[in-house]
């Protein structure tokens, strides 16, 4: 079965100034996301889960509801707001148990040649052929609804990812001198990787982890969206989506701006991701023709 | 020799599928037995049922015999309306899978002239154009899109129905105009990430030696492209398009729930909404072995579109 990483020689994005623009646009995406986030902790202007029965589907910017309020009577503006920190905690927790369980297995595979890592990639193989949003549901059907165990499920579902690219990135590390002077050393396989070894193919997974963070985002809006990922009344984007899809015919309203959240947030990321990749590696600046 | 090789790993990994699945689907809490007879039930009651669904015994036993029935395609009983589930796969791959292709189409439809376009008019306006295009795209979750196209072209502009499906024996073209909105939204998402690799092959194909040749024939830049780029572009393509294929069948479960469609994504959901474990073990595992089957299949082609990769 071929690997499928992401193109990263040849992204769109040509010249450096458009890099550069790239993490920049980026990364002002992200701080206001975070900014957001943070500020949403403190305040909101409505309370973002108080049901009001008398002022149901205010349209925008009536009585100080600047985006209106949905069909419970609740402020959409907050609501979105108090998701971003859905969004966040669900990304930066689900890719922390990719990429932790992820990179030792990817190391391991790559430091032991042979059956034992033709074992370790077969199964990843198989696991990877479980389309993640999938293999969440099922993770998700057999505990329980809800954020956390969405986030857990997401990030068991991307494992495989991060072990492929980990292997693929550090084999031709293990092959170098350094590594063979470290051998004759003394120094064990484990020692090596993570003192050697990892921090040599940092940039690959950083850049990845910006991919996976965005993957995490759209996934969790997904199964909130199908009603098994976050519940109320904690606000969360693709939960907000769900609860406007019954009244998307009579006010598009409620699904245009939880869904512009999270394609923001999501471009963001993916735009800060080609900036660092730019950044940490510029031997990948080699598209000229 | 390959091919028989290939095949093994395909079985193999069939194999290693129907365990996850069944593993994962045996921590699901609930007994079925319970979920059959319902709460009022007495404990001999749900104990002799149980016997009589061979809950009782291991789990390695349960597995073996459920792959037993599988492979001769039998995937069971639903526990809760009592059907057979394998014709109730069948049934609704009727809508997935023509809706999955047409997504697929659409992707190349769209993913092909852009990629081409892009790669044509490299380090230029177009270019960038093309690329803030399927950023933009990759950022949308395929839901939203499907959101955002029954808002106006159901809604507003009422010329697709908003959801639903009339069946292919009722209505041939009201099917097919059914699935055309949800086949689009996943398309958007789909040939953004696609747009770019095929960008980046014809641009790898455009600094072959061939192309050089060809130039120096007196062959233009884009007829060098059409006359021998693209052939060459399209094989890395092809590859990915099929990984792809996997994405869009898991999109066409959450896709499904947009546009209301009976598919195997609905089937999995309401499984799993009533506990179902049968029919989401069958219906997920019928998914992976469709997914495994594909990338056989793209990797058995990609040998026979390119002899080089057989010669190495």
């Amino acid at each position: 079965m071929s690997i499928t990483v992401p193109d990263q020689t040849d992204q769109p994005g040509r010249s450096r100034q458009w890099r550069r623009a790239n993490f920049v646009a980026g990364l002002s995406i992200l701080s206001v996301v975070v900014a957001t986030a943070i500020l949403s902790f403190f305040w909101t202007p409505f309370d973002p889960t108080r049901v009001d029965s008398s002022k149901p589907l205010l349209s925008m910017g009536q009585q100080g509801h600047l985006l209106g309020t949905d069909q419970f009577g609740r402020d959409l503006l907050s609501q979105i707001m108090v998701g971003s920190q859905t969004a966040l905690f669900v990304g930066i927790l689900a890719v922390s148990i990719a990429i932790v369980i992820g990179i030792p297995i990817g190391g391991f595979a790559a430091a032991h040649r042979g059956l034992v890592e033709d074992v370790v990639m077969r199964i990843s193989d198989v696991i990877y052929a479980f389309p993640p949003v999938l293999l969440a549901i099922l993770l998700v059907a057999a505990v329980s609804p809800g954020t956390g165990s969405a986030m857990i499920a997401i990030g068991i579902a991307y494992i495989p990812i991060v072990a492929r690219v980990t292997r693929g990135a550090s084999l031709s590390i293990f092959e170098r001198d350094f590594v063979a002077a470290a051998r004759s050393y003394g120094r064990g396989q484990t020692f090596i990787f993570f003192r050697h070894v990892l921090p040599n193919i940092l940039s690959v997974l950083i850049v990845q982890m910006t991919v996976l963070f965005s993957l995490a985002i759209l996934a969790e809006a997904a199964l909130s969206f199908l009603g098994i990922g976050t519940q109320p009344p904690t606000p969360s984007w693709g939960r907000s989506l769900r609860d406007a899809q019954t009244f998307v015919q009579l006010t598009p309203r409620l699904a245009i701006w939880p869904g512009l959240a999270i394609a923001l947030t999501v471009l963001g990321f993916n735009l800060l991701g080609d900036g660092v990749r730019d950044a940490l590696d510029p031997k990948l600046e080699v598209d000229r023709l | 020799m390959y091919v028989v090789r290939r095949v093994g790993v395909f079985l193999v990994s069939l194999l290693t599928a129907s365990i996850l699945v069944f593993v994962v689907m045996s921590i699901l809490p609930g007994d079925p037995a319970r979920v059959i007879l319902g709460t009022q039930a007495t404990p001999e009651a749900v104990e002799s049922l149980r016997e009589e669904l061979g809950l009782n015994r291991s789990l390695p036993t349960q597995y073996l015999d459920w792959l037993s029935h599988a492979v001769r395609g039998d995937l069971g009983e639903s526990v809760f309306t009592g059907q057979a589930i394998g014709p109730q796969v069948a049934n609704r791959l009727k809508i997935t899978a023509p809706l999955a292709l047409m997504a697929l189409t659409f992707t190349v439809l769209l993913s092909f002239p852009l990629g081409v376009f892009a790669a044509a008019r490299h380090r230029q306006a177009g270019d960038n154009i093309v690329s803030v295009i399927s950023q933009l795209g990759l950022a949308i979750p395929a839901f939203w899109a499907g959101l955002m196209l029954v808002t106006l072209f159901a809604v507003r502009l009422r010329w697709f129905p908003a959801g639903g499906f009339p069946g292919w024996g009722d209505s041939f073209f009201g099917s097919l105009k059914a699935l055309l909105l949800p086949a689009l939204s996943l398309a958007i998402v789909q040939s953004a990430i696609i747009t770019r690799y095929v960008r980046s092959a014809v641009l790898e194909t455009l600094r072959e030696d061939y192309i050089r040749t060809a130039r120096s024939k007196g062959l233009t830049r884009s007829q060098a492209l059409w006359r021998h780029g693209l052939r060459n572009a399209a094989i890395p393509v092809l590859t990915i398009l099929g990984l792809q294929f996997a994405a869009l069948l898991s999109g066409t479960v959450v896709i499904e729930s947009v546009f209301v469609l009976p598919g195997l994504g609905r089937m999995l959901l309401d499984g799993i909404t009533r506990r179902d474990l049968p029919l989401v073990q069958g219906g997920a595992f019928v998914i992976v072995a469709f997914i495994l089957l594909i990338n056989l299949i793209v990797d058995l082609t990609y040998r026979l579109l390119d002899p080089r990769v057989g010669a190495r």
